[in-house]
């Protein structure tokens, strides 16, 4: 790994556990511990905990910071009120993703944003060039450690440690009494909350939930259980190229704001349609794994994209893959084929995401 | 790193497959310390019947969740048997990568090769 590769604050326990670290967004993070597999299972039917300090905290204040956060958002942060968060994307002037994220509004007067790892300086640099008057950001990245808690036991997991304290309800935000950061959000369909602490008492709590059951979960299993639930990871399945609503993600993105940054471009592919859609598609043969990049061609044998994300899904046993499909093939059911190494699998298109039900659906639906 | 299991009637190459002789057949497959750090086959792409290679090509494929890797044949020769249970169970390359997780067979055709490749001992130095 490069010299000026970043640290997370937890890495001494994640050595101790055995894990095995990879570069991700200029950082060093576990990969596994033990098996994706079996860390991709924990999350599903029992409780997983995932080293997230590499994800960024901007704070945002100053009476003109909702509007401005209006403006510079596709989603209405304006109609949220203090607890609440929603998932959210931060476009450039063409309407391509510079980053997706979620906005918090921490208190009344108080908001947080958490950005992905890789993209924090670019980020902050945007933010600050459309910085208006009346507004204050404070990146604190550095300062906190964050672990995410996900699968159908993280409610139980929580109240092991804090059991005077209340989890905020889906998608909602809150302190301890002791100032940690609790949100009621996540990246593997499953229930579960992210937790943000000063990053010198990371390894303690940790070392807490691990104790209080979680299993340690690395990148892998982030990856596959995300993709399971046709999460767009940035940088594969998001970028500047693209916009949210040929991503799939248009619910995230208010037009009845009168402007946001790339506003005028959504507004029209909305419209007319886009040209590219980001489409579930399943491998329907057994073969190897579809991975990023690999082709993919229409029925007529034509290359017509190439892969944004794929894997073997651990909970279905299939190929489970992204692209950006042209239109005309994105419709669910249109055959395709994946080229691995010069031999095509059979494919289709499907409905989002490829598990329609987790253990948490099932369980809170029960 | 835990220490990784090295068979004694084995040999092995640095890349590390191992190749068990029995006249002029080779049966080849990966190292238990290969298979740990690759963790969790999840495919196998085996080499067709009949296939000549030199020692050294790439020959099969195994993929773990996060990677696929080359399979290089330690000695030249002609594939002449695949092991159907790797394809249908890919753990196996993890469960038993020296005996039922085993990829492919090579009638040899240099058998001067086989001096060159590591001993048990020398290959356990190697991963150490």
């Amino acid at each position: 790994m490069s010299e000026n590769v970043l640290h997370s604050p937890l890495e001494a326990a994640h050595l101790e556990l055995g894990a095995k670290l990879i570069p991700f967004g200029g950082w060093a993070m576990p990969v596994q511990y033990t098996s994706i597999l079996n860390e991709h299972a924990a999350v599903r039917e029992r409780v997983g905990a995932f080293d997230i300090s590499h994800m960024g905290q901007v704070f945002v204040t100053g009476e003109n910071h909702r509007a401005w956060l209006d403006r510079l958002l596709t989603n209405r942060f304006s109609k949220l009120l203090p607890g609440e968060g929603q998932y959210t994307l931060m476009l450039n002037e063409k309407g391509g993703v510079i980053d997706d994220l979620i906005a918090y509004r921490l208190s009344a007067d108080e908001s947080l944003l958490v950005i992905n790892a890789s993209m924090i300086p670019e980020d902050v640099a945007w933010m600050e060039k459309h910085l208006e008057t009346g507004v204050n950001l404070r990146n604190e990245s550095d300062a906190w450690a964050g672990i995410a808690i996900q699968g159908p036991d993280a409610a139980t997991t929580f109240a092991k440690l804090f059991p005077n304290e209340t989890l905020p309800p889906r998608n909602g935000i809150s302190k301890t009494a002791g100032g940690e950061i609790i949100c009621r959000t996540g990246y593997t369909g499953e229930d579960g909350f992210e937790f943000f602490c000063p990053a010198a008492k990371g390894i303690e709590f940790f070392n807490a939930f691990i104790a209080a059951g979680a299993t340690p979960c690395g990148l892998g299993a982030r990856d596959t259980l995300r993709l399971e639930m046709c999460y767009p990871l940035n940088g594969n399945d998001l970028s500047p190229e693209h916009t949210p609503i040929e991503a799939g993600l248009g619910i995230f993105c208010d037009l009845e704001k009168p402007d946001f940054m790339g506003r005028d471009v959504l507004a029209a592919q909305k419209q007319n349609g886009p040209a590219y859609k980001l489409t579930a598609i399943e491998v329907t043969e057994k073969g190897p794994p579809p991975r990023s990049h690999y082709a993919v061609l229409n029925a007529a044998g034509e290359t017509v994209a190439e892969l944004s994300s794929g894997v073997i899904s651990p909970s279905l046993g299939i190929g489970i893959c992204m692209a950006y499909l042209p239109a005309a093939c994105a419709k669910p059911g249109t055959p395709l084929k994946i080229d691995v190494r010069g031999r095509q699998f059979a494919a289709l298109t499907v409905k989002k995401p490829f598990l329609k039900s987790t253990q948490s659906s099932k369980k809170t639906s029960a | 790193m835990s220490a990784s299991e090295i068979p004694a009637d084995l040999l092995f190459q640095n890349s590390h497959e191992w190749a068990r002789l029995d006249g002029e057949i080779a049966t080849v497959g990966i190292s238990d310390h290969a298979q740990a750090e690759l963790t969790d086959v999840v495919f196998v792409e085996l080499p067709p019947i009949g296939k000549t290679v030199d020692a050294g090509d790439p020959t099969a494929v195994v993929e773990s969740v996060k990677a696929a890797s080359d399979i290089y044949s330690p000695l030249s020769g002609e594939v002449v048997e695949v092991n159907p249970a790797v394809e249908g169970d890919p753990s196996l390359v993890n469960t038993a990568p020296y005996g039922e997780g085993w990829i492919f067979k090579i009638r040899i055709s240099k058998p001067d090769q086989v001096a060159g490749l590591l001993s048990p001992s020398a290959y356990g130095a190697l991963i150490s």
